[in-house]
């Protein structure tokens, strides 16, 4: 039985448009507290020039953004500020771990610097590099721009699902001393691009 | 009165200090009594009328080292631009010295820092809060005792996941 579908029309799921749109309209809230903000202006000025891959318009109020760039070392005092900012972004958002103090602590490994953002908000996309140069976060906002094709539905339900709402590994593996666990152990599975399951690599 | 000299002669002579010499910096260590006194007759009579820092030093584990903490006074003469080091050592339990907010304004900030990150206590002070740390924070991490990683405060967080927010 033929179908007759006019010309210049597709024919696509919901969730693919949704996709389509999110994933090249990345608005980035620069959360820029260290030396890696330096690269992440570079990123989106003009040698680089982020608008090539559509997420050139950085807003400072996170209300208007989607995907958040944790870009330098989070000390204890700026994570209330970090969870909050998270938590004032609407669905769909994403966070990328920018650089080896946001991931880490890196070689902040003081009593105030938190070690890795990932023990307290959702990382999606981890950019390794002290810091990392532009090509690399280009690389992870590419990759996130795959993800959001591979996963990503109208409604947001891949923000529901299991894996996304177990607890970081870093929680897992490294109980706090001197505390009783908050999350019993679990296997880790894959589905949360961390460097090691990410096999494109993100940088 | 204008030479450094000069001026450690005035204090000496009316103060029980120590004045030592390295390097053409002088040093002169004050008992913690007669701090406003000596500052004030550094101020008002030998023209040190700039305080640049307030600073501290702990001596905890130091080699040959009799007292505990350092606190450290950084004067210029804003004219001849000489420089004059201050110091008062002070021992637990009795970490309080007179403030010198009200001979150098600028003091306030210094202090609250020295206050936040040594426990040293100052007499006077009109608003002595923490100034880096939280307000709920509860050591004084420049101390030598304490650990360099922390006591788990950089942890101590609720953990968000996806559906919280
Ligand atoms: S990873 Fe390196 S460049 Fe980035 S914030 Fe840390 S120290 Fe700075």
């Amino acid at each position: 039985m033929a179908l007759a579908i006019p010309e210049n029309v597709v024919v696509s799921k919901l969730d693919e448009l949704a996709n389509w749109c999110r994933k090249n309209s990345l608005w980035p809230m620069p959360f820029a507290t260290a030396c890696c903000g330096i690269e992440l202006m570079a990123t989106g000025a003009s040698r680089h020039d982020l608008a090539r891959f559509g997420a050139e318009a950085f807003r400072f109020s996170p209300r208007q953004c989607d995907v958040m760039i944790v870009a330098g070392r989070v000390v204890m005092k700026m994570l209330p500020v970090l969870q909050r900012i998270w938590q004032q972004m609407h669905e769909p958002k994403w966070c990328i771990s920018m650089g080896a103090c946001a991931s880490t602590g890196g070689v902040f490994d003081t009593y105030c610097v938190v070690q890795g953002i990932d023990r307290f908000i959702p990382v999606d996309m981890y950019v390794p590099g002290c810091p990392p140069r532009p090509e690399q976060l280009i690389q992870a906002i590419i990759d996130l721009q795959d993800k959001i094709a591979a996963e990503g539905t109208l409604t947001g339900r891949e923000f529901k699902t299991a894996e996304r709402q177990q607890p970081k590994r870093a929680l897992m593996e490294l109980p706090i001393l001197g505390q009783t666990p908050v999350f019993p152990s679990r296997p880790i599975r894959g589905g949360m691009a961390r460097p090691d399951t990410n096999s494109q690599g993100v940088g | 009165m204008s030479t450094t000299a000069d001026a450690i002669n005035a204090v000496k002579a009316r103060f029980d200090v120590k004045v030592d010499e390295y390097r053409g910096e002088h040093r002169v260590v004050v008992p913690r009594d007669s701090l406003t006194a000596v500052m004030t007759l550094l101020r008002d009579v030998c023209a040190y009328d700039l305080l640049l820092d307030v600073t501290c030093v702990d001596y905890l584990n130091y080699r040959g080292a009799t007292d505990r903490f350092g606190l450290v006074y950084l004067l210029a003469n804003s004219t001849t631009a000489a420089r004059l080091n201050i110091r008062v050592m002070l021992n637990e339990p009795e970490l309080t010295v007179d403030s010198v907010v009200g001979l150098w304004e600028g003091a306030n900030w210094m202090e609250r820092e020295v206050w936040d990150m040594f426990g040293i206590n100052f007499a006077g002070h009109p608003d002595l809060r923490r100034i880096l740390m939280p307000d709920e924070f509860t050591a004084h991490p420049l101390r030598k005792d304490y650990p360099l990683q922390g006591r788990g405060e950089r942890h101590n967080f609720p953990s968000i996941t996806r559906d919280q927010a």
